[in-house]
């Protein structure tokens, strides 16, 4: 839905509501929320036909921040939600915020069949590697030898590979984002909304209070060094070999978005009835 | 000056100040140095840099809930401190020392007109190299209460031993510092001693004795997911079952955590997981598989406010009605409630050994206010349950795994044991175990599986029954503290009030039940909960031959005993 | 979409930009002031609150310059305008700490007018138009005023010590 008819100028802040992020200063989500606000206003959405839905987590608290549309559902259902919500409403746009606890871990599941249905939603994780809000315990991006209460000694286990995962499972658009660089992810996110069917944008956005760590990010980050392929095994063997930081748009997918098959009414109700008359 | 049982101390502060710790340090000392005591505390919304104020109750006896009124309040600073202005009472007795820099003292405590006096606690602070604000609370908090310098300076040489020697000599000297500026104010009270005792004694949560609890009674396996305010018996569990020989595991959400305990136990090893509301709706449809197979676990609910996220961070008792009727199916099950930090250790222990001897799920029903208070206790009581599961060693061909035995109890073959093979099924079974739809094998089994729980001597345990007198107070979990101390300050002046408060919630005894209400006429039932759950419980499970009164209310707010003193006397009146 | 970077084609492109500049770092300011309100560091929602209205003169002295031009219908008009970083008076958001101290955000404030004065003189060494290099280099003149300024700020604060950082609580879980 343009805003041209209506010569509405967008600006960011217009997408802002005034309720006060939580957020921990120093949170890469600040600098998500800017990207999503920016993209927005490139996209001249309107606020009113925009809904932000979110499961629970640091990141999940967005819709609230937003002056769209919100919905702050339960741990890791964000994707059902969303689904139901677009099929029912093909007319909204709808984006799906949460992070790699809420989407990798109890969302698992819902990740895998959402990108196999390929409803034209766009799907942004901020991944910070940990689990924040509940104080720090591993989620499925962290480290092996990540020492925490929960998991002495760290869990030994391989980290999750969202983005493969993704490919495997039929997304129809993958990118990484870094939060450090806001404009670059806005630029991302205006091409995954733009992009019809499920469109993944995994960004990493530091945990400053659980994870000083990676504020080493910044300095690790860099333009993926070759464009996007539409060719998912090519993209696979690319995130399979790449150094976890390559940022840009990856793949691009030409699956037709998810249509359902709601036509107009087309009897009478009494005509159901029918069936069962002797 | 006249000496009180019990005095309570609110430290407030946001942005980092370091008040909930100010207030950890000062029930540590005064433990140490012989007083009981309990800590709550209550935070703004930020995980960082928030609101934040240290509850402290330090008492002569071992005390259970918060007091009515607060007696000193300091405020380090009173950014946002509105937010508590509810849950911190002060009274005109009562003294509010603040930091002139500190902002305005919130409208509602200045409303109740306490005594008010400055002391520049920042500035204290920083005439001292690394010097916390929050240590200088602590020591006006100490010099008030006449809390000896030495007991403080053990505390602070533990407890900031990982910050170095620098900090710990800061630490002493604001403490000092803040002793010395309370010099010259005057509290008006004095904490009684306490009778001198060779008990040892612990300073503990309720989520840690809950842990203990449970390994005590014998469980070696938990699956853990984290959510507040559970994850600290997660956390606590994590090393201590390693330390024991048993593993904890992270699951990737409550349905698999739940699934992988019964799958434990299915293999022999007494397994748990805790969780809050949320995850325990998610778990109901696996409590019924546990319930249909005869496998025991055990689930503690941290209860927090609801409904769905509600308030992660504070206590509410409306969880009942899922605990109790939340499986689909004739379900019969076990729910326990424990009613104290320190009644965690023994109620989890008794679970365990419970679901253990009778094959079954149990939910342990704590909440947020039992699970994160701080207590100084003194140590229980060491009890001999232990899980000790009826296990058989069948001869070949003949194993019928849920055969009726006397009691409903059938003995259950850990794999491994030859001739003991069967297949655990949700479905509908007979007493092989295969699986039928024949209406008898369904009522049989059905039967069995109420009768086992029905028949079981559960023992005086089974609810807590105090006092004589024709009104009865029944409550149960975080409220009995409350209630109690209620019941006994109304004995002060003569009164008998009887205390019953269930600590086993199903199986129902109403046998028992009627002989503790024998004599009764009049029942005030309290609780926290704004639909009243346990107050309809009561009434679809036992007869209450008398007039019922409820005296309920939702969270966040504790219910206070002086609330249910005043409900007990317009009764009589 | 990549933008090239903002292309300036006379004065009031130039001033367009200056303005938008400014008025980008009014709001980064006011969103840091937010951020500490809610997280109790009040010396910092007093510094961010200057320099917030510090940042709104300099927008206002712009507007000035360009007597009857709608600046900001201009500004807003030009959408996007950074390829890859942000504006150059926009102080970084992954720096902030809710323990923060004066020291650190007038650093934040020294670095951000000096990636406003390297940008402005870049448009005076690199401009074609003579009006433009005239106008740009009194704007490099207004920001090495802001620069000197946030200097002498800084002479007011010291270097916070190492434990500047150091809560004296750990975090809280909230969900």
């Amino acid at each position: 839905m343009s805003n041209v008819e209506t010569q509405r100028i967008c600006k960011p802040g217009d997408y802002r509501s005034d309720v006060k992020p939580i957020w921990c200063p120093g949170c890469g989500d600040y600098h998500v929320l800017l990207s999503f606000t920016r993209a927005f206003a490139e996209l001249a959405l309107l606020p009113e036909e925009t809904v932000v839905v979110s499961g629970i987590g640091c990141s999940s608290r967005i819709p609230a921040y937003t002056s769209c549309y919100g919905f702050h559902g339960v741990h890791g259902r964000s994707l059902a939600v969303a689904t139901g919500l677009k099929v029912a409403r093909p007319d909204l746009t709808v984006v799906v915020a949460s992070g790699d606890g809420d989407g990798y871990s109890i969302g698992g599941n819902h990740f895998i069949q959402a990108c196999r249905r390929n409803v034209d939603l766009t799907y942004v994780v901020m991944d910070n590697r940990v689990y924040g809000m509940t104080k720090g315990q591993p989620s499925p991006t962290t480290e092996p030898d990540f020492d925490t209460a929960l998991t002495p000694g760290g869990t030994g286990l391989s980290p999750f590979h969202p983005l493969v995962i993704a490919l495997a499972s039929g997304a129809n658009f993958v990118a990484r984002a870094f939060s450090g660089e806001p404009n670059e992810t806005a630029n991302i996110l205006v091409e995954a909304i733009r992009h019809p069917g499920f469109s993944f944008v995994e960004v990493l956005s530091p945990c400053v209070t659980f994870r000083p760590d990676e504020r080493e990010w910044k300095n690790q980050v860099h333009p993926a060094p070759v464009g996007a392929t539409s060719d998912p095994a090519k993209a696979a063997r690319r995130l399979m070999t790449d150094d976890g930081f390559n940022i840009g748009i990856l793949y691009r997918g030409e699956r037709r978005p998810y249509q359902a098959q709601i036509g107009p009414k087309s009897v009478d109700l009494s005509e159901l009835e029918k069936d069962f008359t002797l | 000056m006249p000496d009180t049982d019990h005095i309570s101390v609110a430290i407030i502060g946001s942005g980092g100040a370091g008040a909930l710790t100010a207030g950890n340090l000062l029930l540590e000392a005064a433990s140490l140095a012989g007083w009981y005591g309990l800590l709550t505390r209550t935070i703004g919304p930020q995980i960082r840099g928030g609101e934040a104020a240290a509850l402290v109750r330090l008492a002569k006896r071992p005390v259970n809930c918060l007091a009515d009124r607060f007696d000193l309040i300091i405020g380090i600073d009173w950014l946002n401190a509105n937010r508590f202005g509810g849950e911190i009472e002060v009274g005109p007795q009562s003294l509010v020392i603040g930091d002139p820099s500190g902002g305005d003292l919130p409208a509602v405590m200045a409303g109740a007109r306490p005594r008010t006096v400055e002391v520049p606690i920042k500035d204290l602070a920083k005439a001292i190299p690394e010097g916390r604000p929050n240590m200088i609370a602590l020591g006006l908090a100490a010099g008030l209460l006449g809390l000896d310098e030495n007991v403080l300076s053990a505390v602070i040489d533990k407890r900031l031993a990982d910050k170095g020697r620098k900090a710990i000599d800061a630490g002493n000297a604001a403490v000092k510092a803040g002793i010395a500026a309370a010099s010259h104010l005057d509290l008006g009270l004095r904490l009684a001693r306490p009778q001198p005792s060779s008990a040892r004694r612990w300073l503990v949560s309720g989520n840690e004795t809950t842990g203990l609890g449970a390994i005590r009674g014998g469980i070696r396996f938990a699956a853990a997911y984290p959510i507040t305010p559970a994850s600290e018996i997660l956390e606590w569990l994590a090393p201590s079952l390693a330390r024991v020989g048993g593993v904890l595991f992270q699951a990737e959400d409550e349905l698999a955590a739940i699934n992988m305990i019964i799958g434990a136990s299915y293999g022999g090893t007494p397994a748990l997981t805790a969780t809050s509301g949320p995850g325990l709706s998610l778990m109901t449809e696996a409590l019924g598989l546990a319930t249909a197979a005869e496998i025991p676990v055990v689930v503690v609910d941290v209860m927090r406010a609801g409904p769905s996220t509600g308030i992660p961070t504070k206590s509410e008792q409306a969880d009942l009605n899922i605990a109790v009727y939340g499986l689909h199916g004739d379900a019969p099950h076990l729910v326990l409630a424990p009613q104290s930090v320190s009644d965690c250790l023994f109620t989890t222990q008794w679970a365990v050994y419970l679901a253990e001897a009778l094959q079954a799920p149990a939910v342990v029903l704590s909440d947020q206010f039992i699970g994160q208070a701080v207590v100084a206790i003194e140590r229980p009581a060491d009890l001999a349950f232990i899980g000790r599961r009826s296990i058989a060693t069948p001869a070949a061909g003949t194993y019928k795994r849920y055969a009726l035995a006397g009691g409903g109890v059938s003995p259950m073959a850990i794999p491994g044991t030859c001739g003991g093979q069967y297949t655990a099924d949700g479905l509908t079974h007979n007493e092989r175990g295969t699986p039928t739809s024949n209406e008898n094998d369904h009522k049989v089994q059905l039967d069995k599986r109420r009768t086992k729980l029905e028949q079981f001597g559960y023992g005086d345990h089974w609810a807590t029954v105090e006092g004589d007198g024709e009104l009865a107070v029944i409550t149960w979990g975080s409220v009995t503290g409350a209630a109690r101390e209620a019941i006994d300050h109304l004995r002060g002046s003569g009164v008998e009030i009887r205390l019953i408060a269930p600590r086993l919630l199903l199986p129902v005894q109403p046998e028992r039940f009627k002989a503790a209400l024998d004599g009764v006429r009049r029942i005030l039932v309290v609780e926290q909960s704004h639909g009243g759950q346990f107050y309809r419980y009561l009434r679809a499970h036992y007869d209450l031959a008398a007039d019922v009164r409820l005296l309920n209310r939702p969270g966040p707010l504790p219910i206070r005993p002086s609330e249910i003193e005043q409900a007990i006397a317009l009764w009589r009146s | 979409m990549s933008k090239a970077r903002p292309v300036v084609r006379n004065v009031v492109d130039l001033l367009t930009l200056a303005y938008r500049i400014e008025t980008d770092a009014v709001e980064r300011y006011r969103l840091l002031a937010d951020q500490m309100e809610s997280h109790n560091n009040p010396d910092l929602v007093k510094v961010f609150r200057d320099l917030t209205r510090a940042e709104q003169i300099h927008a206002d002295e712009i507007r000035r310059l360009a007597g009857d031009i709608d600046l900001t219908r201009r500004s807003d008009a030009l959408g996007s305008v950074w390829q890859k970083d942000e504006s150059p008076e926009e102080v970084d958001l992954a720096a902030a700490h809710y323990l923060m101290t004066p020291w650190h955000a007038l650093q934040l404030a020294l670095a951000g007018e000096k990636r406003a004065l390297a940008f402005f003189t870049s448009i005076v060494e690199t401009a074609k138009d003579a009006k433009v290099k005239e106008m740009a280099a009194e704007l490099v003149e207004e920001e090495a005023e802001h620069v000197n300024l946030v200097y002498r700020l800084l002479r007011k604060y010291p270097k916070p010590a190492d434990s500047w950082s150091q809560d004296g609580d750990p975090p809280v879980a909230q969900d």
